[in-house]
């Protein structure tokens, strides 16, 4: 029930935020010089001007900024989110054939970071000021440092086309016709380098959360009575301090989650993944505005989720916190 | 297994692959049998995302679409069309209608018989309606007849060249079936992304954007072909990720230039790998610098010939485009069969003379030494912006200051072809094989304002526009090559845009495969011939 309440309260506030997105997208891309016909036809190196009149009254291009808006409006409100031009398909359509791809790549980067980052903060708190944290650091700034494509870039040289244990890119071998379980390793081989990629910078935030965090709690006065009861060092870290050291680490994941999106967009080309990211990208050099307000429509709806999901998560952790709170 | 010992044979490759005309070098295998069976990747940067050429004509389309679905006639070597769905044709005395023969046999993937009734609802519902280009080249058809099931009739109100019709037909002539279209929204029928043909591969999946996946179809109208088992095209629009695929024989063939310059020039001195321009030759691409002649400094020619005058076009292709590429010589292309030696005037690199010419004209230099100021918009694509920061670099030296101002595409089209608010401005020209189908379009006047690659140059010469007018409608092929000469002559001398460059796009391919580039359009072929050997 108040799992319910707060899915209902938070409803309540996506909402109108979402009202505010998709209106403001709408207006700034009428901005944008150009629309999904000219696109069109500049892909087709045409210059029929009779065509593309024609064609923008059949994919409804046609009319006023507000005739559009109204049409637009009316659509959204019975969930239809149009017909992509550039696609030649319903944008739902499309989105949902992008859609598992990109939440692949981002829970298996934010699974990859957060249990990465959390072990290794912890190793580095426990080793604070000698050379394992100092090393810890060290990376963990290079990472955070560097630009992902980079890596992305030098993972695939090294690892696709020098050394040819993995592949280069693209989401599965299409010439093997594998099935079942094959499949399932092959997608995940093709996943590994884009999975890293996306998630060392996360990783090295992670890291360095986990490492104050966790030297923070360790001073407390709850550690030091875990200790004077005569608990063994490694169920004070794992029982004790942990579950406290983890709330600063899921309230980075809810932010998160929305961030990542973006970094998608460049590590989903630099391995030609065919992910929402990449969709989004493709979208505003088509003028698709169906399709762009579609990707962030959905985009919303799973930050969305994904913050419900951590603050479900926050309570199960620290019962202190109330939803009602 | 190491795939990264295989076959490391001494062949020299060197830099002398990178002089132009370049074949796609490769070890002679004549006598080799074909092989049958193996699939076959190949990549490409874009694509359309729809998969009708009767309705959407590009040489990206092309690619993906005609493996399954065929032209009437293709284009072979030596500029003559090669019988596809049609065997013969022949132009009436008056020059007005058309006659195919059709090939008999031959059947569509789903089973029905290939017939005139298919040509007839292609052309008059597809290529006439909705095809760019096709709307263009059969604005005066009234009417295909069908008198039997192996013959097409075409009839034009005007004169139609053969020659023109032959030579766009491979482009622009591919015939869908009439019974998947007939009474359905041709816009949204789902064959557009389903193609049903007649071509040697059948369809089997497409995800738009990423990958079309094609089979072979044993009951193709060659015996025994096509040799591969399937073909897989796949999009990967990053450069970079392009070359590893490659590399790590993820892919077997990259085309159209989708490589950077860099890696081309080091593949093409890998034994494993050939790169060459050959089997592209008729897809040349010609590198613009448009002129606004609305505005005061450039509607005077003598700036307009400072400006070529002053771009060493000859260092930027050795340098920049690594020898993939060479001064055009005007707007038709040397690869063109159209192309007369000396035509028209050409510019060579001449710092003094572009001085010279911008105090002519009246443009001193002023106290900061510059004489004014332009801003210059370049289409989309690497090449294109490299070239227009070269262009930017060349005329400071001249005393004209450049601002370079990026949009992305449907944004240049918008500024530059639409709203004519630019001064100078970078594109590329795709040679469609005879100038009357888009080469001449660029120069006429009377074409509606704000029509995408037409003349946004604000320019006008009757005399160009009666010569072109006349050039279309001319059926004798020597008189027509003629009168385009006359055209490259007005064109070259009063440059409303110069024609900087001509390219011609660069593939490259593993060594095993075999009877790729054999064509002068060989990627937008049939591919029934293509095989792999061990």
């Amino acid at each position: 029930m108040r799992i319910f309440r707060l899915a209902l309260n938070r409803l309540a506030v996506s909402i109108p935020c979402m009202g505010i997105i998709l209106l403001g997208l709408f207006l700034m891309l009428q901005l944008a010089p150009g629309d999904a016909v000219d696109a069109l036809m500049g892909q087709m190196g045409s210059n029929d001007v009779a065509l593309a009149e024609q064609l923008r009254q059949q994919y409804g291009l046609g009319g006023g900024v507000t005739t559009r808006l109204a049409i637009y409006v009316w659509n959204t409100l019975h969930l239809d989110l149009g017909y992509s031009v550039a696609y030649n398909q319903p944008v739902l359509n499309v989105i949902l054939q992008r859609l598992p791809v990109t939440m692949l790549l981002m829970i298996s980067a934010l699974s990859f970071a957060f249990a990465a980052g959390t072990a290794v903060g912890i190793i580095a708190a426990r080793h604070v000021n000698k050379w394992p944290d100092t090393l810890i650091s060290t990376l963990g700034l290079i990472f955070y440092a560097a630009p992902s494509f980079w890596f992305g870039l030098m993972g695939i040289l090294v690892f696709a086309v020098w050394l040819n244990w993995l592949p280069s890119g693209g989401l599965e071998d299409l010439g093997a016709g594998y099935t079942g379980i094959g499949r399932v390793l092959d997608i995940a081989g093709h996943l590994i380098l884009p999975t890293i990629t996306l998630a060392l910078i996360y990783f090295a935030i992670y890291l360095r959360v986990m490492r104050a965090s966790m030297l923070e709690v360790m001073t407390l006065d709850f550690i030091r009575t875990a200790r004077a009861k005569g608990l063994r060092e490694g169920a004070v870290l794992t029982r004790h301090a942990l579950r406290n050291a983890l709330l600063p680490m899921v309230t980075i994941l809810g932010l998160q989650a929305g961030a990542m999106l973006g970094g998608a967009v460049v590590v989903e080309s630099v391995f030609s993944l065919p992910g929402l990211g990449r969709l989004a990208h493709e979208a505003v050099q088509q003028r698709d505005l169906n399709m762009l307000l579609g990707i962030v429509f959905m985009s919303a709806l799973l930050v969305i989720a994904i913050n419900f999901i951590v603050d479900i998560l926050y309570a199960r952790i620290d019962p202190r916190i109330d939803f009602n709170g | 297994m190491d795939k990264f010992l295989v076959d490391r044979r001494a062949v020299t490759l060197g830099g002398a692959t990178l002089a132009l005309a370049g074949a796609l070098p490769r070890v002679a295998h004549a006598q080799e049998t074909p092989r049958r069976g193996g699939v076959l990747t190949v990549q490409v940067a874009s694509d359309l995302r729809t998969l009708n050429p009767a309705m959407r004509a590009s040489y990206a389309i092309h690619v993906f679409t005609s493996k399954m679905i065929e032209p009437l006639v293709d284009l072979g070597y030596d500029n003559q069309p090669v019988p596809k769905l049609a065997t013969a044709w022949d132009s009436s005395p008056d020059g007005k209608t058309i006659t195919f023969k059709l090939r008999e046999g031959v059947q569509w993937h789903d089973g029905k018989p290939f017939t005139s009734a298919d040509v007839q609802f292609s052309a008059m519902e597809m290529w006439k309606k909705y095809q760019n280009y096709g709307t263009l080249l059969h604005r005066y058809l009234t009417a295909v007849d069908t008198p039997d099931a192996n013959t097409a009739i075409f009839r034009y109100s005007e004169l139609m060249p053969l020659g023109l019709l032959l030579r766009a037909a491979c482009e622009l002539c591919y015939v869908i079936p009439k019974h998947v279209f007939e009474g359905t929204d041709l816009l949204k029928n789902p064959a557009n992304l389903a193609p049903v043909g007649t071509g040697p591969f059948k369809f089997v999946s497409y995800a738009p954007g990423q990958n079309l996946i094609l089979e072979r179809n044993p009951n193709y109208w060659v015996p025994g072909q096509p040799y591969l088992d399937r073909l897989i095209i796949r999009v990967i629009p990053d450069a970079a990720a392009a070359t590893a695929a490659l590399e790590s024989r993820d892919v077997q063939i990259s085309m159209f230039s989708s490589l950077p310059k860099t890696d081309l020039a080091r593949l093409a001195k890998d034994s494993r790998f050939r790169v060459g321009t050959k089997g592209n030759e008729a897809y040349s691409i010609l590198n613009t610098l448009g002129f606004n002649t609305r505005k005061k400094e450039l509607s005077d020619v003598r700036v307009r010939r400072a400006i070529a005058h002053a771009l060493d076009i000859d260092f930027y292709t050795q340098e920049f485009l690594l020898g993939y590429g060479k001064r055009a010589q005007g707007p038709i292309p040397t690869t063109s069969s159209f192309f007369i030696p000396g035509a028209g005037p050409v510019y060579p690199f001449d710092l003094k003379k572009a001085e010279a010419l911008l105090d002519e004209a009246g443009f001193k230099r002023g106290a900061d030494g510059t004489r004014f100021s332009v801003r210059l918009m370049p289409n989309t694509s690497d090449d294109i912006r490299m070239f227009a920061t070269f262009i930017q670099q060349s005329l400071q030296k001249v005393g004209i200051k450049t601002d370079v101002q990026i949009y992305d595409s449907p944004g240049y089209i918008a500024r530059v072809n639409r709203d004519h608010d630019f001064e100078l401005a970078t594109d590329t020209n795709l040679y469609r094989g005879d100038p009357g189908v888009g080469t001449t379009i660029w120069y006429q006047s009377g074409v509606p304002a704000g029509t995408p690659w037409s003349n946004q140059f604000g320019w006008k010469s009757e005399e160009l526009d009666k010569i072109t007018n006349q050039a279309l409608v001319e059926i004798d092929p020597v008189k027509r090559k003629a009168m385009y000469g006359e055209f490259v002559k007005i064109a070259n001398t009063e440059i409303p845009v110069l024609m900087a460059m001509e390219q011609v796009f660069v593939s490259a391919a593993a060594a095993n495969v075999r009877n790729d580039h054999n064509a002068p359009r060989w990627p937008g072929t049939s591919w029934a011939d293509v095989w792999l050997a061990s």
